[in-house]
């Protein structure tokens, strides 16, 4: 797949660019920092695909559980619930809320933990055979753009920790009123003062904005460096067709991309965590008073 | 690395899995923990009411056995009393048999021999009679010494 990017005579900035741009509804890179009219098709599709799956998953243990001794499958589904209960327990104190609270974070962890691990699919296979579909259906194969991560898709990332601020939104309101919500933002964290209810709303906005990009872009960050560092080892193994030592950088190849696969797959499990931690906390949050 | 429409997707996505796993997929999970954890309760609740059952079916045995075994040993004693009791009866009641048997042995042996006396004392009355009559043969009329002769019997 490497050779034949290679052998194409595409460099090595030309086969990253290419891997770099979505399959959209424009058919080539989006210029402009945020449009509206464009939409990522291969983000939606492998997300629902994925988010699919995972309540696919989740529902066939959940409607096979018994209290009785549980299966394998149902075990790990356990494993995995009981572990999100216990999170959800030490940090939100409302019973109410976490009966929506609990299973949306399992949710979370599950579906991207699978998004994560679409990472582990060899860099290039998902689109050399989009571009073999496209070679079938006739059109130009050096169009065919895919990027199998929706997590390394900043919109992907972006989606999740802005739904995460808008459940915040609905807590703060649904717990303190709007009224009292409203106080807090004007009121906290340097005390209830007319002069000071500037800085207050001020330093609060920026907290909201500062926990919704961090959370975001923490999952964006690490999957999209992850995506990246895979492509370059792929570029390793590619390059070897064109140098004497190729030889070398096969086994380079293969080595670095064991090692760095190997890795990934804490990153991968860690990062769904750390998201569902995230998410759990600034929603416990939400709950409390300043 | 651009923001378009995707996001608003996404969010979409996201809160019907989040909707969806609420719904279908925690409540039955959640469900067959809780009851699996009762079950367990229970089954040790049970395990150990057994355990207590057991105990105090065997301190009960225990019991049992011991009050067996008195009442046993008492049955031996008083068996033994009564044994006791039936050999004293039946020496007792072989003791009174065998005066009875002795006195009327001596009865019968006295009465014998006031007969064998009696018996002697007329033979005796009729040999001095006789030996009487032999000395004095005349002398002596039966009719008319009758009398005489009642009274010499009477004192020998």
């Amino acid at each position: 797949m490497e050779e034949a990017a290679a052998t194409q005579g595409t460099t090595a900035g030309e086969y990253i660019n290419h891997h770099m741009v979505h399959f959209n509804s424009i058919g080539k890179a989006q210029t402009d920092i945020f449009d509206l009219s464009v939409i990522n098709f291969d983000t939606v599709f492998f997300s629902l695909a994925l988010g699919l799956l995972t309540i696919f998953l989740l529902a066939r243990a959940a409607r096979r559980a018994t209290s009785g001794v549980p299966g394998r499958c149902q075990a790990a589904v356990e494993i995995l619930v009981e572990m999100v209960a216990d999170q959800a327990k030490s940090m939100i104190h409302s019973e109410q809320s976490r009966r929506f609270v609990a299973p949306l974070a399992l949710t979370v962890f599950v579906w991207i933990f699978l998004m994560n691990a679409m990472d582990l699919l060899p860099v290039d296979l998902l689109p050399w055979l989009w571009a073999g579909a496209y070679k079938v259906a006739g059109a130009d194969p050096s169009h065919a753009y895919m990027r199998v991560l929706p997590t390394a898709d900043l919109n992907g990332a972006m989606g999740l920790s802005i739904s995460v601020l808008l459940i915040c939104i609905w807590y703060n309101i649904k717990i303190k009123g709007f009224g009292g919500w409203m106080h807090e933002l004007f009121s906290a964290p340097f005390g209830a003062h007319w002069a000071l209810a500037p800085f207050n709303f001020a330093m609060q906005i920026i907290e909201f904005v500062a926990k919704t990009f961090s959370h975001g872009m923490r999952l964006f960050g690490n999957m999209f460096a992850g995506e990246l560092i895979f492509m370059l080892i792929a570029l390793l193994g590619g390059m070897a067709a064109l140098s004497a030592g190729g030889l070398l950088l096969v086994l380079g190849h293969i080595i670095a991309g064991t090692a760095w696969a190997i890795f990934h797959i804490l990153i991968i499990t860690l990062q769904a965590f750390v998201f569902m931690m995230l998410t759990l906390v600034y929603i416990g949050q939400a709950h409390e008073s300043h | 690395m651009n923001l378009n429409a995707t996001l608003f997707v996404q969010m979409i996505v996201f809160f019907i899995l989040a909707w969806f796993s609420m719904r279908f997929i925690w409540p039955p999970i959640v469900k067959a923990l809780d009851e699996r954890a009762k079950k367990i309760a229970d089954g040790l609740a049970a395990a150990e009411r057994g355990k207590q059952d057991l105990e105090l079916a065997t301190k009960r045995s225990s019991d049992t056995l011991r009050a067996g075994k008195e009442k046993y040993a008492e049955l031996v004693v008083q068996a033994e009393k009564q044994a006791i009791q039936i050999i004293e009866d039946a020496k007792a009641q072989a003791k009174v048999e065998a005066d009875r048997i002795i006195l009327g042995g001596r009865a019968a042996a006295a009465h014998e021999m006031t007969q064998a006396k009696e018996a002697l004392r007329d033979q005796v009355a009729v040999l001095a009679v006789i030996g009487a009559e032999r000395i004095l043969r005349r002398e002596i009329d039966a009719k008319v010494h009758a009398k005489l002769l009642e009274t010499i019997r009477q004192e020998l």
